[in-house]
């Protein structure tokens, strides 16, 4: 298994470096209070906008607060931001997504045009909406995001299990007499899986980026809680002052969505039977 | 042509299920917020009088399904109720503001695919190339860079290093044109980054497929120049799929335009919305979700319109 997962890493490069990366902000994130030099929310009003030094590697924020410690703190809130939503839309998505397929008829008519209906939503403004009425907070904010997200997943799905249950085995397991749910779970599920882990990987992303537009906007993680799209928003404050202040929170962001969309467009290629490696 | 017109009626039709469902969604809105609206919407420290009052002031104490079909009713007839905190008319508020995005999103529509179209059929034409690899890395990194991050970046560098445009607000295009057109260049350009990626994104990957196929390898074999095959045959059928990309901009750019706004300091849809999300005055926040998701609708029926008129293989089917 690793070894597999290394050669496969070894052949795309990009592939690599983005896991490679993800991995190390998983165990950056685990570690935050270890490994951070400050505590984030530590201010110092003697030292504020402060330039990086040997002190403060990315220089202080305008409360004095030392700017790499608060990113190191902001990537817990971000992986967990991004996993909530992608796990929300999973869990809502897929069954769903299994369902209309599988059982076909009035059903599967209701749920596509449901899909239909959410996904001409633009989910951002749908995501804020849901998160006023829900009341602001990290956690509302990617309820509401994952819930933006379950229709592009269901439709996905939909679409797959279509495909897998005209296969010959789902017949064979019918005739011996298989239930409906040991069919949808043991036979159509894991033949139908491989396109939503990709798309689950570029979600990811989207739903980082999505954090950090809520964060930024104010309907996200609150102060004095560190988050990158919050700093940035502190950042516009003071940019005529200290624009090196927003480069460091950016790129952060940048960063990783380069990364899960790397890694998915990656697994796109190496699940994809009719693309073989040569 | 008859198949042509009863597919367009049928699109018609299809349409209302769906916007009946929306405003629905929309409407549902409130029921998500937690405990009672009236209390929240008196404050803190409000007597039970006044919560009665706002209550019923309302409408909030009919049932769901009555509340529903008046402020469909009325939504039906352009009132989408007052705001709870100006008391303005959410429409005026909502018909005075989306102009202002609409020149944003209109500015980063046109950018994307004037960008966006050479740079796919580039790369599509040339794959595998140090130009193909060159225009995909550049659509990735578009993908992954926060709209809201690329704008604070063009406001430091053209705005306030360089003074070449305003850093923030917006003018009326009426009032003046070269004004307008100045203040909603660098948001039109933050939101075109993401455009320009998708845009390169599915255009390659269309002509790609197309340049690869049976016909275009007949075409080969009965000696047509690669130039007009690729004029002729590839653009003419990836024209279609060009549709989709703009309904899938329309959405796209519509939501970032919101986040954009905030940079800008612009006073269009998206502060409207996020200031009423954060005040809880749920009557904005409705009339804005809802007003977007018309226009998305609407687009996408005018593009599956459009595609049964250009392409001779839907009416067939």
């Amino acid at each position: 298994m690793i070894v597999s997962v290394a050669r496969w890493c070894w052949h795309n490069p990009n592939a690599g470096a983005s896991l490679i990366f993800l991995v190390g902000l998983f165990v950056l994130a685990i570690l935050a209070p270890v490994v951070s030099p400050y505590a984030p929310t530590a201010q110092n009003v003697n030292n504020v906008l402060a330039e990086p030094s040997f002190a403060h590697l990315l220089g202080t924020d305008d409360l004095g607060r030392d700017v790499l410690s608060r990113l190191i703190h902001g990537a817990p809130a971000t992986l967990y931001a991004s996993f909530l939503a992608v796990s929300v839309a999973c869990v809502i998505g897929i069954p769903v997504g299994l369902l209309a397929g599988f059982l076909g008829g009035w059903v599967d008519d209701v749920i596509s045009r449901v899909i239909d209906t959410l996904l001409s939503f633009p989910g951002i403004v749908l995501a804020i909406g849901v998160t006023g009425a829900l009341g602001i907070g990290l956690t509302n904010g990617m309820l509401a995001v994952g819930i933006v997200f379950s229709p592009q997943l269901a439709r996905l799905v939909r679409a797959q299990t279509l495909v897998v249950k005209q296969e010959l085995y789902v017949d064979a397991a019918r005739c011996f007499g298989a239930s409906l749910g040991r069919i949808i779970i043991r036979h159509i599920t894991p033949n139908a899986i491989q396109p939503v882990i990709v798309q689950v990987t570029l979600l990811l992303a989207v739903a980082l980026l999505a954090e950090a537009s809520l964060s930024f906007l104010g309907l996200g993680v609150q102060p004095p809680h560190p988050s990158w799209g919050g700093m940035l928003a502190r950042a516009y404050n003071y940019m005529e002052i200290a624009p090196e202040q927003m480069y460091s929170p950016g790129i952060a962001i940048l960063l990783t969505a380069l990364s899960f969309n790397t890694l998915g467009e990656a697994l796109r290629v190496a699940l994809d039977p009719t693309r073989r490696r040569r | 042509m008859r198949g042509q017109s009863r597919l367009i009626g049928r699109r018609l039709a299809q349409i209302l299920p769906v916007i009946v469902l929306a405003t629905f969604v929309v409407f549902g809105l409130l029921q998500l917020v937690p405990g009672d609206i009236a209390v929240t919407l008196a404050g803190e420290n409000a007597s039970d009088e006044r919560i009665a009052e706002i209550r019923h002031g309302f409408g909030l104490d009919r049932p769901f399904l009555v509340q529903y079909a008046s402020w469909l009713w009325n939504a039906a007839h352009l009132d989408l109720s007052r705001s709870y905190l100006s008391n303005e008319p959410v429409f005026d508020q909502i018909v005075h503001r989306f102009p202002t995005s609409l020149l944003i999103v209109c500015g980063a529509m046109v950018l994307s695919l004037v960008i966006g179209i050479p740079l796919g059929i580039l790369a599509a034409t040339k794959p595998g190339s140090r130009l193909d690899a060159a225009v995909t890395s550049f659509a990735s990194l578009g993908v992954a860079l926060p709209s809201f991050w690329l704008a604070m970046l063009l406001v430091a560098t053209f705005a306030l290093s360089w003074n070449w445009f305003p850093a923030t607000g917006s003018v009326a295009l009426s009032k003046d044109p070269t004004k307008a057109v100045l203040h909603a260049a660098l948001p039109a350009i933050a939101l075109a980054a993401g455009g320009v990626a998708e845009v390169v994104r599915q255009l390659r990957s269309a002509l790609m497929e197309i340049l690869s196929s049976q016909y275009v390898r007949t075409l080969h074999a009965k000696g047509l120049s690669p130039a007009s095959i690729l004029w002729k045959h590839g653009l003419k059928n990836v024209s279609v799929n060009l549709l989709t990309v703009v309904g899938l901009l329309v959405n796209r750019l519509l939501g970032a335009t919101v986040v954009v706004e905030a940079v800008f300091a612009i006073p269009g849809m998206g502060s409207l919305i996020v200031h009423a999300a954060i005040h809880k005055d749920f009557p904005v926040v409705q009339g804005v979700v809802l007003s977007m998701v018309i226009i998305v609708i609407c687009m996408n029926l005018l593009i599956d319109i459009l595609y049964t008129i250009l392409d001779p293989r839907v009416g067939l089917k």
